[in-house]
């Protein structure tokens, strides 16, 4: 299968508004005879949805909520990033574009990511347009700071709760759309397959999670923006509703899924507390502007109260060893540098777990206190130091807070082309649930930006352009045999599940040791004897998921949180695998894909004779034996050097 | 590290047509640290490993921002914390409080219908945000987002009403089960915003009308809406709410005769 990225050529600042020139549209009175299916309701679904309904396509949008202002989009506490250049720093479009490329270690589309920077502005002005209260300076314009190490101010925010805002934006527009008829909304609904039919995306069979009816929807083109797949780890900072099963489902049909062990490690997170923790809770990133990150020069330290520890016994291992960008070093290696302290040296000051070591590392904010008073940290970081204190039950301005990294993002997903139009024609992702911008890391503040810029700008654009093309698709109906048997292997799947034969275990538990095999040879860190380790271990644990998971009620016709965990798990082992097979292969280190074997002084070490394209997998009908696709990168703007931050 | 054994009373309901019932339930080994949800997770890993039906209850973040738990606890909404939601209960403010016991209930107003257990159904507040909780902007059509300064207080005290999460402790915590709060914030915050402005008046009549036909109650003053809020809006909002929705009656000429002033 040869990968065609469709990408416009010529000068990189033409390329989108070219390719939108000579696209082929849709006219208004044809727009609503077609159905377009919108799975997800966060800033790339409930976006991309509001907009085609406005536009006149009948929309019908799913999500599993209660209600799609709910979306994980909403707990996007930083940031979004725009090329506005407000504050005369310098900043353009170029350089945003820039830094983003750089930022993912060189392993994203030139082209798509020039298109994400040069639609960053209109985001801006859409979402204040809607009344999305940006923070604003004394004069009442916008305010933009400085994020995750950038040189420019070029981050719009809105105190902690800036994907908040933007999605109940989002939502507002959605709303008015269902109101205005335009848009039908599907909450507590599950996508459980895609339905193909001569070749294009032509539906989704879903599951009703409160009466578990099973049932098939029919549209002319179907758009995923289901997020990303960080609960494989089982812990992360990700909604425990999160999950893989509409992108994986669709992998399975014949999307190609790409890069997925690029998946990144967020370094400011509380740390697990103990074996019942449900989940992470992030911290912002900003707290490394003012904090000091720091463990116990001694093991025997680690105990002790910290304040009691002088300071020629602490080791600030981030600004010792990275004297240029010190605390503020990119996540992905300031979270490599704190499991080094902890699993290596065991400097580690986390709880005490049984059978593992301490994980965890002093933020301390004592110095910007003697240095800033008291009163004008907590005005920078007062709802963070709530949200700490309610959590563990200490005060950062008393004590230094501990924090261990976690799962955050995942940069993997269903492969796309310019369009964002994946391996199966008529089928397009969005957002999270996409490979396409971050290469193998993402910056801080650019996830918000590519969940809307592909929600508000490039979907329904593309949508247009292929149903133009198209016209109209061959008839299908929901009581067509495709559809029907679609249905009915989604419903002996839950029957494989809910009469397992030898029923021990609710689906978390084995979630859980899925995502211990993960954290431990797919994490932070990953070697080749390690991924060999856990691709022998996930199967057999797969196996003995399907003989033991115990479903209760053993029914499907009926509201059953349980089988709706257990069918996500079951995708999870899957593309588990997937991801441990596609760290193997990739021998080499790049963003958050980190292989011990290839290091230069503790630092990644890019092979891009060798791995300079992105690999994309396809199903071949064993979980075990996909087949691997490139899809060579080039760098016409942006030459690959070696990122240092020494 | 603190462990202790709490007797859970659970409201348990098979479906809405159910008359529902508490039982109890008996909650070993909580530590300090777990939250309250992890403590239900627990118990109900339990109930899976015996074959019983575990409690269904509505969750997703899990750091107080989706708005998607909704527990009364002890009579409280939310708990009796301030400014927390259910996810963001630890054991340990449980302990603190001395507590060997806890009710757990459904949010109850006539607007939510109970599906199962603890959840039940919000759509009525989508709806009201479907009768006008917006501005109407066009994809694409937006002017430059700094050609409208706005000053610093307006955009602050906005903020303050635009950081609701829609958890509806507001209805289950007044005794009238009126959506006020939810909908003044809402109100309050587009009002604010000279963005607000051209829909300011049919928007406040149509989303109070919207809350009425839904079978929410009125506002009477109780104010245990603001003491039940998570982000702590102000039932200030409610006042002026009720202010613009008089004058939208009042000039009842259209959006054209909008006050002008800040609210």
């Amino acid at each position: 299968m040869e990968l065609k990225s469709h990408e416009p050529t010529g000068p990189i600042e033409q390329r989108w508004t070219e390719h939108k020139a000579h696209s082929k549209l849709v006219a208004p009175h044809n727009r609503r005879k077609h159905t377009v299916i919108v799975v997800g309701s966060g800033l790339a679904g409930g976006a991309a949805a509001a907009t085609m309904g406005e536009l006149g396509y009948k929309v019908k949008c799913f999500c599993y909520q209660d209600s799609p202002r709910r979306a994980h989009s909403i707990a996007a506490q930083g940031g979004i990033n725009a090329a506005k250049n407000y504050q005369n720093d310098g900043d353009s479009v170029f350089r945003l574009f820039y830094d983003t490329v750089k930022g993912g270690d060189f392993r994203a589309r030139e082209s798509n990511v020039y298109r994400l920077a040069e639609l960053s502005t209109a985001i801006i002005d859409q979402a204040v347009a809607q009344g999305v209260p940006f923070a604003r300076e004394y004069g009442g314009l916008l305010a933009n700071r400085s994020f995750g190490g950038a040189q420019v101010s070029r981050t719009f925010y809105a105190r902690g709760q800036t994907g908040q805002q933007l999605l109940l934006g989002a939502y507002s527009a959605l709303e008015r759309q269902i109101a205005a008829g335009s848009v039908k909304m599907y909450p507590r609904t599950e996508m459980l397959d895609l339905i193909v039919y001569e070749g294009r995306a032509r539906g989704i069979v879903t599951r009703d999670m409160v009466t578990g009816k099973i049932e098939a929807h029919v549209a002319d083109v179907v758009v995923l923006a289901t997020g990303g797949y960080g609960n494989v780890f089982y812990l992360s900072t990700n909604a425990k509703g999160c999950n893989t099963t509409a992108t994986w489902r669709a992998h399975r049909k014949g999307a190609l899924f790409a890069n997925p062990c690029y998946t990144q490690i967020h370094p400011t997170c509380i740390p697990r507390s103990g074996e019942t923790q449900s989940k992470l809770t992030l911290m912002s990133e900003s707290l490394r502007n003012d904090g000091r990150v720091w463990v116990p020069r001694k093991p025997e330290d680690c105990d002790k109260d910290p304040k009691s520890i002088p300071e020629k016994d602490r080791y600030y291992f981030l600004e010792e060893r990275y004297p240029a960008f010190g605390n503020l070093v990119p996540r992905d290696v300031a979270s490599r540098n704190a499991m080094y302290v902890c699993e290596n040296d065991h400097l580690g000051v986390g709880p005490k777990i049984p059978g593992e070591p301490r994980r965890g590392v002093y933020l301390d904010f004592a110095d910007a206190i003697s240095r800033l008073g008291k009163h004008t940290v907590v005005e920078r970081y007062g709802n963070l130091f709530e949200m700490y204190e309610r959590i563990t039950g200490d005060d950062p301005v008393e004590t230094p807070m501990k924090i261990y990294p976690a799962t955050h993002y995942t940069m993997g997903g269903l492969w796309v082309d310019y369009n964002l139009e994946s391996t199966i024609p008529g089928l397009f992702v969005g957002g999270e649930a996409n490979f396409s911008d971050h290469g193998a890391n993402r910056l801080g503040a650019s996830a918000l930006m590519q969940g809307l810029a592909d929600g508000y700008f490039v979907l329904p654009f593309s949508v247009g352009n292929y149903l133009g093309e198209l016209r109209t698709p061959p008839a299908l109906e929901e009581d067509d045999a495709v559809c029907k048997d679609a249905v009915r292997e989604v419903k002996a799947r839950l029957t494989k599940l809910i009469e397992a034969p030898a029923a021990k275990h609710g689906p978390d538990h084995f979630h859980r040791l899925l995502g211990n095999i993960i954290w431990k040879y797919c994490g932070m860190s990953r070697s080749r004897d390690g991924l060999k380790d856990a691709l022998k271990q996930i199967p057999e644990l797969r196996e003995q998921f399907y003989r033991e998971v115990k479903v209760v009620p053993n029914k499907d016709e009926t509201l059953n949180q349980t089988l709706e965990r257990a069918s996500r798990v079951a995708d999870f082992f899957e593309l588990g695998e997937l991801m441990c097979l596609d760290a193997l292969t990739r021998e080499e280190s790049c963003g958050g894909h980190f292989r011990t074997e290839h290091q230069v002084d503790g630092e990644a070490k890019r092979d891009d004779e060798k791995f300079q394209h992105a690999a994309a997998w396809e199903w071949s009908g064993d979980a075990s034996k996909p087949v691997r696709h490139e899809e060579q990168l080039t760098f016409e703007y942006v030459k690959p050097t070696m990122r240092s931050y020494k | 590290m603190k462990t202790k054994t709490i007797k859970l009373h659970v409201w348990r309901q098979s479906g809405p047509n159910d008359a529902g019932r508490f039982e109890t339930y008996t909650a070993e080994n909580v530590t300090e640290h777990m939250s309250f949800l992890e403590m239900l997770d627990d118990l109900n890993e339990k109930l899976i490993a015996d074959g019983k039906d575990p409690i269904a209850f509505d969750h997703d973040c899990r750091e107080g921002i989706c708005g998607m738990c909704s527990m009364v606890i002890n009579g409280y909404a939310h708990g009796p914390d301030e400014r927390t939601t259910t996810c963001q209960i630890h054991m340990r403010h449980v302990f603190d409080r001395g507590w060997d016991e806890v009710w757990i209930e459904p949010w109850r107003a006539t607007s939510f219908p109970i599906r199962k257990d603890l959840i039940v159904d919000r759509t009525a507040l989508d709806k009201i945000i479907q009768a006008g909780g917006y501005i109407s902007i066009r994809t694409g059509s937006a002017r430059d987002a700094n050609e409208a300064p706005i000053p610093k207080p307006i955009a602050d005290r906005a903020f303050d009403a635009a950081t609701c999460i829609g958890c509806g402790a507001c209805v289950a915590a007044c005794p009238n089960a009126s959506a006020s709060l939810f909908t003044a914030a809402k109100v309050g915050h587009l009002a604010l915003l000279p963005q607000g402005q051209a829909e300011r008046m049919s928007r406040v009549k149509s989303m109070v009308a919207t809350m009425d036909e839904l079978g929410f109650g009125g506002c009477t003053n109780h104010g245990e809406c603001e003491k039940a809020c998570p982000k702590g809006i102000s039932i200030d909002f409610i006042a002026s709410m009720n202010r613009d929705l008089l004058k939208s009656l009042v000039v009842d000429r259209g959006d054209a005769e909008a006050p002008d002033e800040g609210a």
